[in-house]
């Protein structure tokens, strides 16, 4: 049998423009994990129901386990790590869900924090029901999801009252 | 004052690493370690005929095979049995590579080692293994009728059998008034902790060292057996938990068959090993919990009072008992919860079937006691006519009756002992938060508009914090710094928070200075671990403990500086000071130096440590009975464990066509004794409750009757979203425990424990015929409401 054969995948991850060659199956969330050494992208299941690798590809919140890493060719990637301000700072999602006790073993918070991030993109009021939805498609097995639900609203309001989000 | 952080909401402190993507789990670590890949056992009952690997030998990357065959010394003998007891007659345990039989379906068979994950599994896929495929055992009724035996050697399938008697209930029910009978189930479920298992192993070859890191519930656990097994001297072996993602349970048992496989690999090749588990491998090769089939006799008088209570229940343990029977001994203990039966008979037989092993999951055993009970207490209401929170009240253990011994013994072989707790006033409590006594007149709002609700009501006594210990360390650097260190491992509970408010009070330091480490056997290498809600309880009293000792060494080093009587000193802030003069005073950092009388002055603290005069200089600079450094150990070993209640009321509404329930309201009152942080133990109680509505209403594991597990992925095992998940209404009562320093008690697993009981108390006052098996679903609902009226 042949090792197997790579590609060249170049792409631009939390900022920063890089390029790496990969066999073909290698999936994206093992790639940013293993490759890039971002761990901050967790895998709970992959087969896509958990979201704990929930990614943002080009803004949109997008399952790395079901990506393959030579397919976003192109593509700009943020993962949690990336949701940092600038300065070192919390991220706006990420200093709520810290403030709401949104997270217990932290195991599925990446996935939420690049979930809900997207999400007050689109919908910067939410109300609790939608807040509720917008969750709705990552297992978080700690904390019942209330103080997830909390942490929605609270970022939202964070943002409200222009606190420093660089991303 | 230095601010006090027991009992506030402080927020956590390792929220920021976790939330920005720094947190380090399992798979995290050891990015250049080889990876393992197991094949396992795709049937529930075969003998392996042969293992032919001849097509994976080529694949490029391959590092090596490992069949049992190929397993030296103590590796190759069966697995230890943890936990064992008096009851557990055939004792059984699994072999880390299977050793000729296979006994569930995902048993480790061959182990692969290669370059990566990936390569791993493509050999896996090219090993060709044969079996004669036996007739299976799979299920309560199978194993107890034994055609087929899951052991040989045990014909009957019966590991365990353990009769208790408190009284003669049988007599009692036969006199009594009244007597119902009631044959209730429940099914399986598991822990799935969102993070799967999972081992990395170094062996330093030069020193002859194994470092390990599991993703555990118990480090010193399984460095001890690592040791045993490698037949290495305890001292050469170090195991760390780091990050872990939800534990539950299922990460308590130790050695997984992984856990003494990858080190043994590691020290074979001397290459870093990795394994991390996989989905379904979590599904089928870890353990699930819960199995239980119940037939219960109760006599009770007009009053509803219980005088005689006779359980007998059958307990599905799996294909193997490496942790006992932990879950049925806690279930025949736990059961009678709040109430004091006149007399008490329990009898359990424990069951081998064909399918992955079974150990706690959080609750271990209680939501099934809880279930028992709660359906007999609801049932006898309905015999007599009666309100069911009546009946309960009337049953209740008063506060004047604590502490209460119910004549039995407890898990950790202690009396059964309740040792406070104030059940009436939970109960008025949970009535007027969840509008009980209103609740007709709403029943009758959604009547008149076509919609029928339910309210049900479940009650438990939880023994937290068993021993047999833990220990705490605090450490006073010179730099002022606090380092505190305690065995028992972290799965999310917020240890280095809580753990820290405790050493911030008890020392007078600010809590930023104070830096927490669990589960890493270089910093406190005693301990037993995380379970049964005892983190706190044993660990915090150990730590406050610990501390104590620390400020008293503080103050004695600062009243010989000061020249002062250390009983005039007070510690705020991190600076020791005479009350009442604040110009007097010493800062805790500089006492560190000062208790390490060292030559050097290297720090600032060390330069300010040379303007103070200490000890008497006709002693040695440290005297006969102390030691050098401002640090302090200690250990917290009680005599017997801590009793946490609660009550939880749900309302639902259940929808005609569909049989779906809704959840309108959900309510717990809980009491945890005295609470370090709020905010966290809320937490806890979410999460429970989550996982009690999941067992109560969505989860299952649906084996069939070949032992295949049909539902072992995310995709088909019902783990609720936040949409399935009601938002809980909490409130909460502190009954301090008289029986630790700190009069806490364990809150970890109480939210899970009532739910099965509650929804089904909830179904059948909406639906008015009886509920008698959990958990139960929308098509279960529907079936039941159509056979019912057939049979009307
Ligand atoms: S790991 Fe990708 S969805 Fe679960
Ligand atoms: S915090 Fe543990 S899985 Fe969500």
């Amino acid at each position: 049998m042949n090792p197997e054969e790579l590609f060249l995948v170049e792409l631009t991850v939390n900022g920063n423009p890089l390029s790496a060659r990969v066999p073909a199956r290698r999936l994206l969330s093992d790639f940013l994990r293993h490759d890039l050494r971002l761990t901050g992208t967790h895998v709970g299941c992959e087969h896509g129901v958990c979201g704990a690798c929930t990614i943002l590809l080009d803004g949109k919140p997008v399952r790395g386990c079901l990506i393959f890493a030579v397919s976003v060719s192109g593509s700009n990637v943020t993962t949690v790590e990336g949701l940092v301000n600038n300065d070192g700072s919390l991220g706006v999602v990420q200093r709520a869900f810290h403030e709401s006790h949104g997270l217990q073993c932290g195991f599925c918070t990446p996935g939420f924090i690049t979930t809900i991030h997207a999400f007050l993109k689109e919908n910067p009021h939410p109300t609790e029901e939608e807040a509720r939805e917008a969750i709705a498609g990552n297992l978080c097995r700690c904390t019942g999801y209330q103080n997830i639900i909390k942490s929605v609203l609270r970022a939202a309001e964070l943002i409200d009252s222009g606190v420093r989000d660089d991303h | 004052m230095t601010t006090k952080s027991f009992g506030e909401p402080i927020l956590r402190k390792e929220d920021p690493r976790l939330v920005s993507g720094q947190g380090r789990y399992l798979d995290d670590l050891g990015h250049e370690a080889l990876a393992a890949a197991f094949l396992r056992s795709p049937h529930a009952s075969a003998r392996i005929l042969d293992i032919d690997v001849t097509d994976a030998l080529d694949v490029p990357g391959l590092i090596g095979i490992y069949t049992y065959e190929d397993l030296e010394g103590r590796v190759a003998e069966p697995l230890p049995l943890l936990i064992p007891h008096p009851a557990l007659l055939n004792g059984r345990t699994g072999y880390p590579l299977a050793n000729e039989f296979v006994r569930h379906v995902g048993e480790a068979i061959v182990m692969v080692i290669a370059e990566d994950r990936y390569i791993a599994e493509d050999v896996v896929e090219l090993i060709k293994v044969s079996y004669d495929v036996l007739q299976p055992v799979v299920g309560i009724q199978n194993a107890k009728a034994a055609h087929n035996a899951v052991h040989p050697s045990v014909p009957n399938n019966v590991s365990a059998h353990s009769v208790k008697e408190v009284g003669d209930a049988r007599a009692m029910i036969k006199a009594a008034p009244h007597k119902l009978s009631l044959d209730l189930f429940i099914e399986r479920s598991a822990c799935s902790p969102l993070e799967g298992k999972g081992v990395y192993a170094i062996w330093e070859e030069d020193s002859q060292e194994l470092r390990l890191w599991s993703s555990t519930q118990t480090s010193t656990g399984v460095r001890a057996a690592v040791a045993a097994k490698l037949d290495l001297p305890l001292q050469k072996v170090e195991c760390i938990a780091p990050d872990v993602g939800g534990g539950f349970g299922v990460k308590i048992m130790h050695p997984w068959p992984e856990e003494v496989l990858i080190p043994w690999a590691a020290r074979k090749l001397n290459r870093p090993v990795k394994w991390s588990e996989d989905r379904r491998e979590h599904f089928i090769s870890s353990a699930h919990e819960r199995a239980q089939e119940h037939h219960i006799e109760v006599g009770f008088d007009e009053e509803g009072r219980i005088l005689g209570l006779d359980v007998t229940f059958f307990h599905d343990n799996g294909a193997y008992t490496p942790y006992g029977i932990i879950i049925p001994l806690i279930t025949s203990t736990q059961l009678l919860g709040p109430y004091k039966p006149a007399s008490y008979r329990v009898e359990f037989t424990s069951l081998f079937t064909n399918t992955v092993l079974v150990i706690p999951y959080r609750g271990a055993g209680r939501p099934q006691g809880v279930f028992a009970m709660e359906r007999t207490v609801d049932a006898i209401a309905k015999y007599l006519r009666l309100d069911r929170t009546v009946v309960r009240e009337r049953n209740f253990i008063q506060p004047d009756e604590m502490p209460y011994d119910l004549g039995l013994i407890f898990q950790d072989g202690r009396p059964l002992e309740y040792d406070s707790g104030n059940f009436p006033a939970s109960m008025a409590m949970l009535k007027e938060m969840v509008g009980w006594d209103n609740f007709e007149t709403m029943r009758s709002e959604y009547a008149a508009q076509g919609r029928k609700i339910g309210i049900g009501v479940a009650c438990y006594v939880e023994g937290t914090g068993v021993g047999p210990y833990e220990g705490g360390f605090v450490q006073v650097e010179t730099s002022g710094r606090i380092n505190v260190a305690t065995g028992l491992t972290s799965q999310g509970q917020g240890h280095q928070t809580v753990f820290a408010q405790i050493v911030a009070d008890e020392l007078g330091v600010p809590i930023e200075d104070v830096f927490v480490t669990t589960g890493d056997t270089r910093r406190f290498p005693y301990a037993v671990g995380t379970f049964a809600s005892r983190a706190a309880v044993m660990s915090g009293n150990a730590i406050a403990l610990a501390a104590r000792q620390v400020r008293d060494k503080a103050l004695r080093l600062a009243g010989e500086a000061l020249e002062c009587d250390p009983h005039d000193l007070e510690i705020v802030d991190g600076i020791v000071r005479v009350k009442g003069d604040h110009t007097k005073s010493i800062a805790l950092k500089t006492v560190a130096v000062l208790s390490n009388p060292l030559r050097y002055a290297f720090d600032e603290s060390a330069k300010a440590a040379t303007q103070f005069a200490v000890g008497d200089t006709s002693k040695p600079p440290v005297p006969e009975d102390q030691e050098p450094g401002l640090e302090g150990k200690d250990y917290y070993s009680p005599m017997a464990s801590t009793f946490a209640n609660g009550m939880h009321a749900v309302i639902i509404e259940i929808l005609p066509d569909t049989a779906e329930v809704k959840i309108l309201r959900y309510v717990v009152v809980h009491d945890c004794g005295r609470v370090i942080n709020p905010m966290i133990v809320e937490g806890q109680i979410h999460g429970g409750v989550a996982q009690g509505v999941a067992g109560a209403l969505f989860e299952r594991m649906a084996y069939d009757e070949s032992g295949q597990l049909q539902n072992a992925s995310f995709m088909d095992f019902l783990m609720p979203y936040a949409t399935e998940i009601p938002t809980v209404e909490a409130g909460h009562l502190e009954t301090p425990s008289p029986l630790n320093p700190l009069g806490i008690k364990g809150a970890g697993e109480a939210g899970v424990i009532p739910g099965s009981a509650v929804f089904a108390s909830a179904i059948e006052d909406a639906e008015g015929f009886e509920i008698r098996r959990m958990p139960i679903s929308p098509s279960e609902l529907w079936e039941l409401r159509r056979t019912m009226k057939e049979n009307a």
